[in-house]
Formats: structure tokens, C-alpha cells, sequence
């Protein structure tokens, strides 16, 4: 026998299960929702959403190559899938730099300045996006019209008279500003995306269809999505029942803004989201009690973003006071 | 279909020689029988250079209350008592035997392959027979069999579990069994129910062993009080803890025995052994085991007395591979890797399974990503990347808290884990640290 035996402690066998496996699964669950941003806002969503994927990769190289100076591991997909969602969450008519600087903040702040994957306290992608959103408030709340918006693409952004003939403001917009009386209930149409908003965040089926492949694949489990869509049902479902004049239905909820993109994509990151069932589903009835009460009662037409975050950090005492529960904890002993 | 509920996994079953009838193996031409095959105290040795021995004569002697009977597999005389490794990789006192041309078998013993159907023995005499024979638990734990039945005063059995669950991939020792030696297993079966004084038993095994279940239920009529019941394969499912769930939904509580909830388990291959030390009177000297791989040239299932060398075996089905990469003895999921295959044969081994370069080589570990998956599997309950951190930092007061002697190392976290880490052996420093921690408070 030419090789030397491998004496080591077992188990013996390891499954195929991967970082990449679960990575590229998450990338693959969001191609149905960036095909309808591609079909709702032409090219300009392409551009978005590559020049984030290269921004992302190449801030997390260079600080692994340059100033960690450690081994570099941008293709094991965590900043691919950063990028991704980093694009889903602006604009697709926000000029290039403006991501990138958001592409900066996401991976160099949000995610390496922790040590890299797996130890950020806060999804990296959100991050980013709040930055961009404080940073660069007009730029990031001129949102783009369905259809409309696909003829006209720029690399350094749209200027302002071609801005104000394509773009018009989001559902959650309207409801914010002029009341629940104004807003539009066409959800069928919602629901497939023809609506004003953030790239990756218009159509809730095609979020929706990747979700379930995720869960499907167990790439995540259902108890932070089950948990953010009841809560924040039930949190706009008691609202509305109040005071239907003043406060818009849950339906309308579900169907507008980042939710289901957030319920799906950015509250179930693994790193900045629970490890037992019990803290996913404190969790997910967090933010979506949160997302409410942030659109409803404050002057941010989404709250998203600003919930998820919120619930990151809390994380670390919901993982301390939610244990699985125990085998046998329980049982009467004879 | 019946399964536990909590974690679990499901590698690949790789049940290659499933198909491969009982083989009896030839004698060695020298045995190496260590004195400590169980678990507890090693056996006190009664022979010395130069004796002879006869098969089955008694050559260790139980030492405490934890302990069993170790006999002589062959008829010989003694070379020398040494030290030798043993599959753990310790070296530990062995009686080392040259073995004679002609077997002679000492008195009183019926090596014939007629069934004995009645069942004379009282209970007190069924657990005597049964340690005078150094019966020990087949399944892997080898924990000496006749301390089960001695059941404390205050507890009540209802059931005896018998595991023909065989969770581990690539062993089918079990299996075979349950399909040859049915009638004598079942014979056993009765016994020990007699020995604990239950009416019920239950056989459990996982639906990759069909054919098992239905040859066992034909039988059944003759056994009153015997059932069998299939089981949805899950591993580990032959997790004692794990197959009381299964079968009658209770759980054995962390620190707690199966019989603090009214069970006794015990594996196939025990009530086996045990048919044959009550009903002929014979030792423990052999048991059934796999010898298997996906690169071997053939696979069996091999009848072999103790002290035979892991070397003859192998030989046996074509030698080993060009491309070896390790040697487990046991399954994959909890089996000890060998260094050497000059290990004997002893009570607890109940296989040998020849890996691959391929499949023995596992990645560099990677940064842990918070997937959850390891919480998920746990069949226990516990948080193994917790669990690993205590480990690793060695803070064993956390550990505690957090229940790591609950763990039962089935290996389950790190097999399922995306970034290959190190979960368990991390997991086992601080089992034995808490351990140590808590002796040292005790002693206070």
C-alpha cells in the first residue's frame, strides 16, 4: 500500500451539504424575481445588478488579499448573494457610483470589518442599503415605473427630466402620503410585479417562488418566513379592522414594498438570523410586527429594512434564552 | 411509519453486503484475546505462559460489579500475556494463544447446530448463565449483559426493546442474523423476557430490511409477546434513546437509563448469544460481523472467533486495495479508525470497513456560517456549534448548562455540516472536561 492510513475520531462520512451549495442556492431561488425586474425595468436592471455582484466581489478581494492578507474566498457566493440583494434593494435608475459606495459599506463595513462571513451581526446587504438610503435620500426614493422606465438606461443615471417622466411613486408611497383611501388594490397586478419600486422587491410571486425552492432545497426552514408574514398579517389585519378609512388592508401590505423580499431573502440570512426554532419564530414575529408599525407610524414609508436590522441585533439574546428543546426534558421517570 | 421525531440524518446506506449468506471463518493459526472486550473493569487473568487451554475454558475473570467473563475461542496453549493494541489504539494486556491442530471443547458445551425450543432455566439462573458465558452487549456498547437484568429494586419493566435497527450504513452483520438465525434469536428473545419478567418485546428494524421484518413475522405465532415493528430509516435510530422513542414514544431523560422509563434494550446479536449461553451452555467466544468496502473485492458476513486478526480477514475478501485511505472498525457513523490491521477480533467488533482515498479524505475546515443545520440534526437536542465553542475554549461550567453529556456522538452534526468542522471531537473535549469538572466538585 503505497498511502499512509487516516486514523482520525469519527463519524467517518460527511455529507455533500456546502457553504456553496447553500450560496448558489439562494443566487438560483432569486433569477425568477431578476427576470421580472429585467422585463419591468429593461437594462437598467442588469446593469444594477452586475455592477453590485462585481462591486461586492471585488471590496470583499481586496480586503481579503490586501489588508487581511488571509486567503481569499470571494467565490464561495456569500458576496455574490450580497450584491444580489444589495441590487434588489435600490432603484434601478440610481447612478453607478452611489451602489458602489453602497457596495463599499455592505462588505467592507457591514460584513469584513467583523472578520468576514459568518461573524456579522447584521445582514451586510441592509447594511448597505440604509447607508445608501441616508446617504443619498432623493436618489434612493426616485423609483422607476413599470414598463415605462425599460427604454430609458444610463450608466452614470438617468438625468432629471428623463427621471421625472419615468418614475412615480411606490404603493407604500402613496399610502404614506395621501392615506389608505388613495392607494391602489389591484393586487393581482401587484403581485406580478407591475408596481414602482426597488429592483428586486416588485414582483411578490416570483419572491415567493424562490422562496419555497429554498425551502424546498432546505437552504433555509419555514419558521422566520411563516413567523414575518403572519405577524405582520395579523400586526395590519387588527390595524385595518380599527379604522379601515385610515389604515390600508393586510392584503396590500403583503403585496407592496420589500416584504416578501425581506421575508424570504435578507431576515433568513443564516449568520444574522437565530440558530433554534424557537428564536426564528421570535424572530420573524419581531420584524414583522416591526415592519408594520414603521410603515404605518412613522414617516418611512417601508420599514423592512429598518425592521430586520433592528431584530439582527437582538439576536445574540434571542439565542441565549431560546434553547431547542432538549430530548427527553420532559419525560416522567418511573 | 414509526421513527423519532427530533433531528436525525440520513447518509447513504451503502448496504453492500446485504445479500452475502454467513460465512463461518477459519481458526487463525494464533489468537491475540484481549482482557478487556466490555465495557468496565478488565477481566482478572487466570492462565499463564505455557497452560493449555481448551475452547470455551474461562481465561479471565469477571473484576467488579461492571465486568465480564472472557473465555478461551480455540484450543491451544498460551505463548505469552502481552500488551497489544487494541482497535482504540491503546495497548492492553492480551493473552496471545497458539492454536492447536485439533479443537477440543471443554465439557458441558453443545457447539452442535440443534435448536433447544424449551426453556428450563429460571430467571436467576438465566442471568447466572448468562455472566458465567461473558455475554456483553453486541450492538457496539459491549456493556456486560447480565448487569441489565438485574433490575434495582422499585423499577418496573413493561418492555424489552430488541435494536435490529442497524442504522449505521454499510453493516449488515444484523441483518444477516435476522434472516439465519431467526429461531435461535427469537429462543433468545423469550429468554431474557423470562429473565426480566416482561410479557411484551418489541423488534425494531428499519424498512431497508424488509425481508427481515417479514421472515421475523412468520415466525411469530410460535412467540407470544414478540412483536416486530418497521421503522422509517433515520439514523441514528439505533441510538438506544432514539429507538425507545421510535417504538413506544418515550424519552430517556439526559443522565437517565432506559430503564428509568420501563424498557430494557438489548441488540439482535445479544439475544443471539444469549440463546446459546443458556440453551448449550456455550461462551462467548465468536460473533457475526461485516467486512466491507466499495473497493474490496468481495464483501462477507463472517461467523469469527475472537483474537483472529483484522489482517485474515481482509485477506479473506481479496486484500486491501491500491488506493486505501482508512480502516474503520464498526461502521462509518461511530466506528474507531485503525492504525494497524494487526487488531484482533474482539466482542465489540462488529465490522470492518475498507475507505477509499476518495471518501476517507474530507475537506479543510471552514469558517462556521450559522447555518443552524447541526441544531437541526441534533437527535438530542443540543447545539453542537455551542457546544463546540465550550469545547474548544474549555469553559465547562457553559458546557454543562448547555447539556453536553446529553450527547450520545452520533456524529450526526458533523456529517450534515456545510463547513466541515470539526463539530464533535470539539464536542468530546468538553464532554471530558465537564466530566472532570464535575468528578472535582463531587470530591469537595
Amino acid at each position: 500500500m503505497k498511502n499512509q492510513l487516516i486514523v482520525s475520531s469519527s463519524p467517518h462520512l460527511r455529507g455533500n451539504w456546502t457553504i456553496e451549495k447553500a450560496m448558489y442556492g439562494v443566487v438560483m431561488a432569486m433569477i425568477p424575481a431578476l427576470l421580472v425586474s429585467v422585463y419591468m425595468f429593461g437594462l437598467g436592471a442588469l446593469r444594477v445588478m452586475l455592477v453590485s455582484i462585481v462591486a461586492c466581489m471585488a471590496v470583499e478581494y481586496v480586503i481579503q488579499k490586501y489588508i487581511i492578507k488571509g486567503p481569499v474566498t470571494i467565490t464561495d457566493g456569500s458576496a455574490i448573494v450580497t450584491g444580489i440583494l444589495l441590487a434588489f434593494n435600490v432603484p434601478t435608475t440610481i447612478p453607478t457610483w452611489m451602489l458602489i459606495a453602497g457596495a463599499i459599506v455592505a462588505i467592507g463595513m457591514g460584513k469584513m470589518s467583523f472578520g468576514g462571513l459568518g461573524k456579522n451581526p447584521f445582514n451586510p446587504a441592509l447594511v448597505g442599503r440604509v447607508f445608501m438610503l441616508i446617504s443619498f435620500p432623493a436618489a434612493m426614493t426616485t423609483w422607476p415605473k413599470p414598463i415605462e422606465a425599460r427604454q430609458f438606461f444610463s450608466f452614470a443615471g438617468l438625468d432629471e427630466k428623463t427621471l421625472d417622466t419615468v418614475t412615480g411613486p411606490t404603493p407604500l408611497g402613496i399610502l404614506n402620503e395621501q392615506g389608505a383611501s388613495a392607494i391602489n388594490t389591484d393586487y393581482v397586478n401587484q403581485l406580478l410585479g407591475s408596481m414602482s419600486g426597488s429592483m428586486g422587491e416588485i414582483s411578490a410571486l416570483a419572491l415567493i417562488l424562490g422562496g419555497i425552492y429554498m425551502i424546498a432545497r432546505k437552504i433555509i426552514t419555514w419558521h422566520i418566513p411563516v413567523a414575518y408574514l403572519l405577524s405582520s398579517f395579523v400586526f395590519a389585519g387588527v390595524l385595518w379592522l380599527v379604522d379601515p378609512s385610515q389604515y390600508a388592508d393586510p392584503l396590500f401590505h403583503m403585496v407592496t414594498g420589500g416584504l416578501m423580499l425581506g421575508v424570504f431573502y435578507m431576515a433568513t440570512d443564516y449568520v444574522s438570523s437565530p440558530m433554534s426554532k424557537k428564536g426564528m419564530l421570535i424572530f420573524g414575529v419581531g420584524a414583522g410586527v416591526l415592519t408594520i408599525l414603521i410603515r404605518v407610524f412613522t414617516p418611512y414609508p417601508e420599514g423592512v429594512s429598518f425592521a430586520i436590522l433592528l431584530m439582527n441585533g437582538f439576536v445574540p439574546l434571542i439565542n441565549t434564552y431560546t434553547k431547542p428543546k432538549r430530548f427527553g426534558e420532559k419525560q416522567p421517570v418511573n | 411509519m414509526k421513527t423519532f421525531k427530533l433531528g436525525g440524518i440520513h447518509p447513504e446506506e451503502n448496504k453492500i453486503a446485504a445479500d452475502k449468506p454467513l460465512e463461518d471463518f477459519s481458526l487463525p493459526k494464533q489468537g491475540t484475546i484481549p482482557v478487556s472486550q466490555h465495557l468496565g473493569a478488565p477481566a482478572k487473568l487466570l492462565v499463564k505462559k505455557g497452560d493449555q487451554v481448551k475452547t470455551g475454558q474461562l481465561i479471565g475473570e469477571t473484576a467488579g460489579f461492571i465486568s465480564a467473563n472472557i473465555h478461551s475461542p480455540y484450543t491451544g496453549k498460551v505463548k505469552k500475556v502481552d500488551n497489544v493494541l487494541d482497535a482504540s489504539g491503546y495497548k492492553r494486556q492480551a493473552v496471545i494463544i497458539d492454536v492447536a491442530d485439533e479443537e477440543e471443547w471443554v465439557e458441558g458445551i453443545d457447539n452442535t447446530e440443534d435448536v433447544i425450543r424449551d426453556i428450563s432455566a429460571t430467571p436467576d439462573e438465566i442471568v447466572e448463565k448468562i455472566q458465567n458465558n461473558g455475554i456483553v452487549g453486541l450492538g457496539g456498547a459491549t456493556f456486560p449483559s447480565h448487569v441489565k437484568l438485574k433490575v434495582p429494586e422499585g423499577k418496573k419493566i413493561e418492555y424489552l426493546i430488541i435494536n435490529g435497527v442497524e442504522c449505521e450504513p454499510y453493516l449488515t452483520n444484523d441483518h444477516r442474523l435476522m434472516i439465519e438465525k431467526t429461531e435461535e434469536m427469537l429462543i433468545g428473545i423469550k429468554i431474557l423476557m423470562k429473565g426480566l419478567g416482561v410479557d411484551n418485546a418489541i423488534i425494531g428494524i428499519e424498512n431497508n430490511k424488509m425481508d427481515a421484518v417479514e421472515h421475523i413475522r412468520s415466525m411469530l405465532k410460535d412467540f407470544p409477546g414478540i412483536s416486530v415493528e418497521p421503522l422509517k430509516v433515520k439514523y441514528p435510530q439505533g441510538g438506544e434513546k432514539q429507538l425507545i422513542k421510535s417504538l413506544i414514544n418515550r424519552e430517556v431523560p439526559g443522565g437517565k437509563l432506559p430503564l428509568d422509563v420501563g424498557c430494557v434494550v438489548n441488540n439482535v446479536a445479544t439475544a443471539y448469544a444469549v440463546y446459546e449461553a443458556v440453551q448449550k451452555n456455550k461462551p462467548l467466544i465468536e460473533r457475526i460481523m461485516t467486512v466491507t468496502g466499495k473497493k474490496l473485492q468481495k464483501t462477507a458476513n463472517l461467523k469469527v472467533r475472537f483474537g483472529t486478526r483484522l489482517a485474515e480477514l481482509i485477506e479473506h475478501v481479496g486484500g486491501l486495495p491500491e488506493d486505501t485511505g482508512k480502516i474503520v472498525s464498526g461502521g462509518p457513523m461511530t466506528g474507531k479508525a485503525l492504525s494497524s490491521l494487526e487488531v484482533p477480533v474482539t466482542k465489540g467488533t462488529a465490522g470492518i470497513l475498507v475507505m477509499d482515498q476518495n471518501e476517507a479524505k474530507f475537506a479543510e475546515p471552514r469558517t462556521c456560517i450559522r447555518c443552524a443545520k447541526c441544531t437541526e440534526v441534533c437527535p438530542q437536542g443540543l447545539e453542537p456549534y455551542l457546544l463546540h465553542q465550550f469545547g474548544e475554549l474549555d469553559r465547562p461550567e457553559d458546557a454543562e448548562a448547555n447539556a453536553i453529556l446529553d450527547c450520545i456522538e452520533c456524529g450526526s452534526c458533523n456529517y450534515i455540516c456545510p463547513s466541515n468542522r470539526p463539530l464533535l471531537e470539539y464536542v468530546r473535549v468538553g464532554k471530558a472536561n465537564t466530566s472532570e469538572m464535575i468528578r472535582n466538585r463531587k470530591q469537595k
